[in-house]
């Protein structure tokens, strides 16, 4: 990955002391931070492994944006047709409804319940138009590669 | 004070209603006008989103803050995700020019334009700024004596550059609201620690992100209190379902998990079931009957 930013790392460590994931998963971000300047990291499993949960770039005595460095490596993996099953399903939501989780009969039932509306015409027309927008930004291909 | 359009999201309307109705209940017995932004999609989740591909990521983000400009009204999330999404967003559109460029480009397709003239709020930081603790303290009605844990989540907080909340390791606010209903804020070991579902880990990978869950409820519960407060609906849905989920493994918390809006609607004095609480999948009654009798007392 181009991103300069990363040259200045001097391997502290600290951001991998830092995460929360790290310490139950196979994930060292200061690993994969320093391996994505070399070589392409797309295959690793350990760039879907961070929270974004930021404690690495907040702690990052040089100031490197360490967690937006994750996003851009997924970036990149997505680009090449890696995307996990599950994330494509949660993609495939959006495209369908509009919205990334749904309703469904349970919650239906529990928002009549709670006297709370849906305005039908609203959610349709939102998903009208965010259709327009991902077949604009070549979203729906990137999810289908 | 700017007008305000309330943000719902996906996972509140569409998983925990609970918080919404409580949200609305407690902002009109506050006199806070706010209607809900109509016709917003996805903000989009940003875990998802801007992982795969910024772009797409910006232009759906612009699109519901294109509907608050529209309306000239500011953004009200309460949701950590929705908050960061559009605050990010909206920051990044507002600074750069080739970017917004290339997001008013595809936004001309749906006949809308993007000119940054709004912001985004976070119920958390609106009521502490905008109302501020004394007058909220004011208002509270049932002052509920009990300990909770109050979890912020990550993206209220962070990146603390782009939040300008202050500290991210000894954040302060949202605890001085707690404590403004009457509650106790209990502080605990890991408190500003993530909860373990964002970033698209909740879903790649259920057992690791409760992993995370599980070292976060065992400091709770250690620390004896009578519920967690959380900010944003994706941690309450971590804890409360996570709890479940942990039982399998013998761990046995029964912790109630409420959004800071249901804390908030039983001290101005509604009751569990009107903001939500029996929605949850951890209804632990003692709670609810001690919060019953606190409301009596008063």
């Amino acid at each position: 990955m181009k991103n300069p930013d990363i040259l200045t790392c001097f391997q502290c460590g600290t951001c991998h002391a830092s995460c929360p994931s790290g310490k139950y998963t196979s994930l060292n971000i200061r690993k994969i931070v320093r391996d994505s300047v070399k070589k392409d990291v797309s295959d690793q499993p350990e760039i879907w492994m961070c929270t974004t949960c930021y404690d690495c770039q907040e702690r990052c005595p040089r100031g490197i944006k360490v967690t937006d460095a994750v996003l851009a490596l997924r970036s990149e993996a997505v680009k090449k047709g890696k995307i996990l099953p599950v994330h494509r399903n949660v993609c495939n939501f959006l495209i369908e409804t509009g919205q990334s989780i749904p309703l469904d009969d349970k919650h239906r039932d529990m928002r009549k319940k709670l006297g709370l509306r849906i305005d039908e015409a609203s959610r349709k027309k939102a998903h009208k138009e965010v259709k327009a927008l991902i077949g604009s930004t070549g979203f729906e291909e990137l999810i289908k590669k | 004070m700017r007008k305000l359009s309330l943000f719902t999201g996906c996972l509140i309307p569409n998983r925990y209603p609970g918080i919404e109705k409580a949200t609305m209940l407690v902002l009109e017995r506050i006199g806070i006008k706010c209607s809900e932004l109509k016709e917003a999609a996805c903000c989009p989740a940003p875990g998802i989103y801007r992982s795969f591909d910024n772009i797409t990521w910006l232009t759906l983000a612009s699109r519901n803050l294109v509907l608050a400009e529209e309306k000239g009204t500011d953004i009200l999330t309460i949701c950590n995700g929705c908050f960061s999404s559009l605050m990010d967003a909206n920051n990044i559109l507002k600074t750069d020019a080739g970017l917004r460029n290339e997001v008013n480009a595809h936004l001309q397709k749906i006949g809308k334009e993007y000119r940054g003239t709004i912001e985004v709020r976070h119920i958390i930081e609106f009521l502490h700024t905008d109302i501020g603790v004394n007058k909220l303290g004011d208002a509270i009605e049932k002052p509920l004596e009990i300990r909770a844990a109050v979890h912020y989540g990550c993206h209220l907080l962070k990146p603390t550059r782009e939040r300008k909340l202050g500290s991210a390791q000894f954040p302060v606010f949202f605890d001085e609201l707690v404590e403004a209903t009457g509650a106790k804020s209990v502080p605990y070991e890991g408190k500003t620690s993530c909860c373990g579902a964002g970033g698209g880990v909740r879903s790649a990978m259920l057992e690791t992100s409760f992993k995370m869950t599980e070292y976060k409820l065992d400091r709770i519960q250690k620390a004896g209190v009578d519920c967690i407060i959380d900010a944003c609906p994706f941690c309450h849905l971590q804890y409360d379902a996570g709890q479940i989920e942990l039982e399998k493994s013998g761990k046995y918390y029964d912790i109630p998990v409420l959004h800071f809006t249901q804390l908030l609607g039983l001290a101005l004095g509604f009751t569990p079931d009107e903001v939500g609480l029996h929605l949850n999948e951890i209804v632990n009654l003692k709670f609810e009957e001690k919060i019953a009798q606190i409301q009596k007392w008063y």
